[in-house]
């Protein structure tokens, strides 16, 4: 394996977890509704998945209890916000406090428990062209399906009626009302979406990046997932660059000081944090774009007159 | 309001003055009390010392009965946590992280009947204990098997943070390595957590691809050496035995043994013979253990038990000199060994580390 | 069957009040159904949660250490979240508040007579304010999201004072361990008698009320309610929205920064990498629990106090572990939130109609 190609190896597994979570969340806000809660949904999904995995042997039922085990949680935050028209912030971060407690108590028997490897799929023959192949065809399924969703979010977004009943409930619930769309139904919709994708993620990271469980193991990966879709001006395609940049110069601090160049590991590590809002000032320049993308209803609640 | 005031007050002493009264009571078991600053399902330093108290449980029976605190945030947290087990009659408090030291002793002031033990630190008072081990002694012995088992003679070192026990760490386990061959390098990646499996795999991958065919650690979880399975080369554990997570990929691990110091402490205030001390202990006083030496030839485990012996009997001490500082410096001449209070401070690399040290 | 949310005419005052006790109730009710399923005596349990935090004199004195830096960051936030300014860095703002308050101390250690202690609170107000200044900038010249660059500097913040405290500000005498020289004289807030309860809560509280004050009677206050719910409204009456995010970040970054300090020079007595257990973040929930009142969010500070303090005495008195006592803590909060319901609106089941 050359140097560069074992790098690049590298950030995407940094990458996918958080372009994971944050594709779920990009769609929940675009339907207006803000979930601060996927650091809680990512780390109660880690531990389902993992002890589904360990306990049936098998990784991809891991995966899909991630899912499940992410949609419950959301589900939580559906019923509180949608259904009794709660605060979403605030219950937003009880979820994730509720996550974070919950996946240490279903977790305490498995920890110190070598977890099931979700395997790569080695694609025959073109897994094996020199550099390119183990990159391209070399990956776990969640590698792909994470930039797949990316390509199909940003359709559906674009170009399909859901996508456009999706913007319409996000940009102003009482037009989308009157309209007569179910603006409740189609937010239950979207959370429930985003939950499944936190706990995705969640399992991405208890079955391929490090097979294990260990508590509070996000380490707040949820948070950069979260500031990555407001990086992303709210647009699909924006979370993978985001969350590919965050990864690629995350990854680079860490490659540099193994180099030994001599510069603090702390300002190495601050880099990626710098960097996005940098680049995010770059973009946000551009108002009249930012504004179009922004759900202008996000964080309100909405409850119809009947 | 100042009535109200008054009774609180009253209340409170009159109840505290029962809770003494109680816990002098001699038939009571010893109420012995713990402070984690991380979650017992670290599987690294705090597990370790939870496995120390559980030691003290299966050892003294029903004369002793052990409470635990998780997750203390360093800081204020610490000391209102500290004094609640101070409070509700423990007799014996450990608080395991360097951290809790000022509020170690800031609640020792207040309740000077009970005893405290605190890790790490090195500030000390009548009834405040300071104990700690002497890790480098084992990093020594696997500075040397890496050398032997290194094709490429490069090491990768995923550390936590720049404090005196790591540097230690990394300096020892370097020379244990120059011993062996005087050439060998060392590339290192502070990765500013004790806990984070992602960047710690992370680190453990970007060392991999810059050459490194041994990878080792002072970071908490098993992260690390599963990326060192998964990618065909080899490293230790740190803490506990992790060859359940790389069972191609373990050379042997670093284990703190908190059980034998804990019970022996615990025994001292049971018999009234409890002083204040201070504890640098190593593998003599088997606070240190190498688990199992496995996946390496004969001979280098045979090298590995014999330094390990010499270690353990006090016939080697792994910062005996000549010892250069990484500028070229003697810091230690031959014949000499580094003394402790040196040792205790470290912040400079000796010579071969491949990294600069923030002053 | 289907619930239903029926919009009250105005707010239901009886509600407002009675909508915590509710909450409470439903959470003991809760808890003692769990707390009996884990074989422990409700009875007890719930009294060693609930109550013991505010029984004794010493347990009050660490309830108000505990809650004052969530009530001080509380009501700045309450006041930019009512202004549609989401500030959700109020922990990188606190460390900065922090670090630039120990300077003083740190650099100038024999300054220990009482102007020091003015000195240093100034300082870790203007710290705090200063950092919250990077996003109201980017905001208001580029247009740049705050909730993105708000949470990106908290990291930011945590690396540096991890830099200063390892390194050049580390103690000299402390065998270079990550710990700051010990503050001494008025180097430290006062604290009542010889306890824990430090000046902090005495500014908690005046932060509260002069917040409240601004709020409900002033100028200001109302310019902060226009802006917040009928933003175009706010335009037109001659409001500038760029100066109400300059306002909202520079208070609420005051605010954390002064608490900040507080931590440090109160309890702490020193800097170290770990300043604070999150309460930056804790303090957003606090101020929505209190409804962005400032007097609202002074209870919902002590109520999320009494739950950490009482889920410790927990871990200590009934051998529960600390996860349950997050998982009840999480309950309690989405007790609370759900309650707060019933303020607005009325709730109704209705049957499935045969059409």
């Amino acid at each position: 394996m050359t140097g560069l190609e074992a790098v690049i190896l590298t950030i995407i597994t940094a990458s996918t977890p958080l372009l994971l979570a944050a594709i779920g969340e990009l769609v929940v806000e675009r339907s207006g509704v803000l979930n601060l809660g996927v650091e809680g949904m990512m780390v109660v999904g880690a531990v389902c998945g993992f002890a589904t995995a360990y306990t049936t042997g098998s990784p991809y039922l891991g995966v899909l209890a991630g899912i499940l085990a992410g949609m419950a949680m959301s589900l939580l935050f559906g019923f509180l916000t949608q259904t009794l028209a709660t605060n979403q912030v605030a219950s937003g971060l009880a979820l994730t406090l509720l996550g974070l407690g919950l996946s240490g108590l279903i977790g305490e028997s498995f920890t110190g428990l070598p977890g099931v490897k979700l395997q790569p799929i080695d694609i025959p023959v073109l897994s094996e062209i020199p550099f390119l192949g183990p990159i391209l065809f070399g990956q776990d399924i969640l590698v792909y399906i994470s930039v797949a969703l990316v390509f199909v979010v940003s359709h559906v977004m674009a170009r399909t009626r859901t996508g456009l009943v999706i913007r319409a409930v996000g940009d102003n619930h009482h037009s989308a009302h009157a309209l007569g769309y179910n603006v409740i139904a189609v937010r239950y919709g979207c959370i429930l979406f985003g939950g499944a994708c936190a706990g995705l993620s969640g399992a991405y990271l208890s079955l391929a990046y490090t097979p294990q469980w260990i508590e509070n193991m996000t380490s707040g990966r949820g948070w950069i997932a979260l500031a990555l879709v407001v990086f992303a001006t709210w647009i699909a395609r924006r979370v993978l660059i985001g969350a590919y940049l965050f990864g690629t110069v995350w990854i680079m601090g860490l490659y540099a000081q193994a180099l030994g160049i001599g510069i603090p590991s702390q300002v190495l590590s601050s880099f990626p944090y710098l960097i996005t809002i940098l680049v995010l000032v770059l973009i946000s320049r551009n108002r009249t774009l930012t504004k179009i993308n922004t759900p202008a209803c996000i964080g309100q609640t909405f409850v119809p007159d009947r | 309001m100042r009535k109200i005031l008054k009774l609180a007050v009253a209340t409170a002493l009159l109840a505290a003055g029962a809770m003494t009264a109680g816990a002098a009571n001699a038939a009571d078991p010893l109420k012995v009390g713990f402070i984690y600053v991380g979650p017992i399902g670290d599987h690294g330093w705090s597990y370790q010392h939870d496995q120390g108290r559980l030691a003290i449980e299966a050892a003294l029976g029903d004369k002793v009965e052990t409470v635990y605190v998780e997750k203390v945030a360093e800081g204020p947290d610490a000391e209102r946590a500290i004094t609640r087990l101070a409070r509700q009659g423990a007799g014996l408090i450990f608080t395991t992280s360097f951290g809790f030291m000022e509020q170690t002793l800031a609640v020792a002031k207040k309740f000077p009947d009970i005893k405290f033990e605190h890790a790490t630190g090195y500030k000390r008072a009548d009834n405040v204990s300071t104990y700690s081990a002497r890790f480098y002694e084992g990093r020594y012995v696997i500075g040397q098997i890496a050398a032997k088992m290194s094709k490429s003679g490069i090491a990768g070192y995923v550390a936590s943070f720049p404090i005196p026990e790591v540097v230690r760490g990394i300096n020892a386990f370097l020379l244990g390595a120059q011993s062996v061959n005087p050439d060998f390098k060392l590339k290192v990646v502070w990765v500013n957590s004790w806990f984070d499996p992602g960047k710690e795999a992370d680190a453990a991958k970007v060392l991999i691809g810059q050459g490194a065919d041994i990878i080792t650690q002072h970071t908490d979880s098993t992260a690390p050496l599963q990326i060192a399975e998964e990618q065909g080369v080899v490293g230790f554990g740190q803490a506990s035995n992790m060859i359940k997570f790389a069972p191609k990929a373990q050379l042997t691990a670093i284990v703190d043994d908190w059980s034998t110091y804990y019970i022996d402490r615990t025994k001292a205030v049971l018999d009234g013979t409890w002083t204040s001390t201070d504890t640098w202990g190593g593998m003599g006083a088997k606070m240190v253990g190498m688990s199992e030496y496995t996946n390496m030839p004969d001979d280098v485990k045979a090298m590995a038990m014999e330094t390990q012996a010499k270690i353990t009997s006090g016939a080697f001490h792994p910062f005996a000199g000549p010892i250069y500082k990484q500028d070229g410096e003697l810091a230690v001449a031959e014949g000499a060994v580094l003394n402790d209070g040196t040792l205790a401070g470290m912040n400079w690399y000796v010579k071969g580390v491949d990294d600069t040290l923030p002053q | 069957m289907r619930l239903v949310l029926e919009r009250r005419a105005e707010r239901s005052r009886l509600m407002g009040w009675l909508s915590p006790v509710v909450a409470v109730a439903l959470t003991l009710a809760t808890g003692a159904v769990i707390f009996s399923l884990m074989g422990l005596d409700p009875a007890r349990a719930l009294y060693v949660y609930f109550l013991e935090p505010v029984l004794w004199w010493w347990s009050l004195e660490e309830l108000v250490v505990k809650a004052a830096p969530l009530v001080m960051i509380g009501v700045g936030l309450a006041v930019c979240f009512r202004a549609n300014v989401w500030n959700i860095g109020a922990e990188g703002q606190l460390t900065m508040g922090a670090l630039f308050g120990s300077a003083l101390p740190i650099l100038w250690h024999e300054f220990q007579s009482f102007p020091v202690m003015v000195l240093m609170l100034l300082m870790g107000a203007l710290g705090g304010a200063l950092y919250a200044a990077i996003p109201a900038f980017l905001r208001t010249r580029f247009g740049t999201n705050e909730i993105l660059t708000s949470l990106m500097l908290v990291y930011v913040a945590q690396l540096i004072a991890d830099w200063f405290i390892r390194g050049p500000w580390r103690d000299p005498q402390g065998f270079n361990f990550p710990k700051s020289v010990q503050f001494e004289g008025w180097q430290l807030l006062p604290t009542l008698g010889d306890g824990r309860m430090h000046l902090g809560a005495g500014l908690a509280l005046v932060a509260v009320v002069v917040l409240y004050v601004v709020m409900s009677r002033t100028l200001k206050g109302f310019e902060v309610r226009v802006v917040g719910t009928a933003p175009r409204a706010g335009t037109f009456a001659g409001f500038s929205s760029k100066r109400m995010v300059w306002f909202c970040l520079l208070l609420s970054g005051g605010l954390a920064g002064l608490a900040g300090i507080c931590e440090v020079a109160g309890p702490s007595g020193h800097l170290q990498p770990a300043i604070s257990p999150g309460y930056g973040f804790t303090a957003i929930i606090v101020a929505f629990l209190g409804r962005l009142n400032p007097v609202g969010v002074l209870v919902a500070g002590v109520m999320l106090g009494i739950s950490y303090l009482g889920g410790e005495a927990a871990q200590i008195d009934l051998g529960i572990s600390d996860k349950t006592a997050q998982v009840f803590q999480g309950i309690l909060l989405f007790f609370i939130l759900a309650c707060d319901t019933l303020i607005l609106y009325r709730i109704r089941l209705l049957r499935p109609q045969t059409a």
